[in-house]
């Protein structure tokens, strides 16, 4: 079992926004940065990892119930959508990695 | 147990995609707290959300009706005057989409709103006519 905040700690991830969801449960990992894309195919309880960090991308991961979404490339989480990601208790975290490294570093550690 | 049915009447601002999501978001938050199975809520998120983004991007806004049932399920009406759908068989398609590039720029507009609609539904159907607007009926079944 890996937790978001396992995750976060062993890879070095920032984390932007955390609280109780933290402690969850991340049971696959997907990528991808088209919103319709991901609201129609992650999987929930997966990691997203994207550098969508805008507020549509927060209501996505609520709606799709994943995990927790992973900024890659350092991407930026706008005012609105950490207001969002606040609201919603949705985690968030940073990664300085590309999207495939980060992607790749969490299904390390599921495996 | 007809009574036990609760009904929601939801406004979707138009153009304003900051509050996008904003109705699906309190529909997911009551079915969870009513203990519906993590399956059928995920479902109902996820086709009433590509359902009020349709509503932002074509529809100018409108309202979304919501009847929860506990025993037979979650029925949703998603009605706006918009433009209206010229060719709905097309409009179904995946990849097909009349979506702007400032929508592109947020991440929408891929096409894909009206099949996963479909694909997240047990039911739908889509009544449109060109120039008065479009109304979408989906319903989630509890099994």
């Amino acid at each position: 079992m890996l937790t978001v905040e396992q995750a976060a700690k062993q890879l070095g991830l920032t984390v932007l926004n955390g609280g109780d969801g933290l402690g969850r449960e991340i049971q696959t990992v997907y990528s991808c940065d088209l919103l319709s894309f991901v609201m129609g195919r992650a999987p929930a309880d997966s990691a997203w990892v994207t550098v969508m960090g805008n507020v549509n991308a927060m209501a996505v991961a609520l709606l799709a119930d994943v995990a927790c979404v992973v900024l890659a490339e350092n991407a930026a989480l706008d005012a609105d959508a950490l207001l969002r990601a606040e609201q919603n208790d949705i985690v968030v975290l940073q990664s300085g990695q590309p999207v495939f490294d980060t992607a790749l570093a969490i299904h390390s550690l599921l495996s | 147990m007809a009574n036990d049915t609760i009904k929601l009447e939801l406004e979707v601002p138009g153009d304003d995609f900051t509050r996008a999501g904003e109705a699906s978001s309190t529909v997911k938050g009551m079915l969870k707290k009513l203990g519906f199975s993590p399956n059928v809520v995920r479902k109902v998120a996820i086709a009433m959300y590509e359902g009020e983004i349709n509503m932002v991007i074509h529809g100018g806004g409108g309202q979304i009706t919501v009847e929860i049932s506990p025993e037979s399920g979650v029925s949703m009406s998603l009605v706006d005057h918009g433009p209206g759908i010229p060719n709905i068989e097309l409009a179904m398609q995946e990849g097909w989409s009349t979506a702007p590039d400032s929508v592109r720029n947020l991440g929408f507009g891929a096409g894909m709103g009206l099949p996963n609609m479909k694909k997240y539904s047990d039911e739908m159907e889509i009544l449109s006519e060109v120039g008065v607007g479009t109304t979408v009926n989906m319903k989630v079944h509890l099994a």
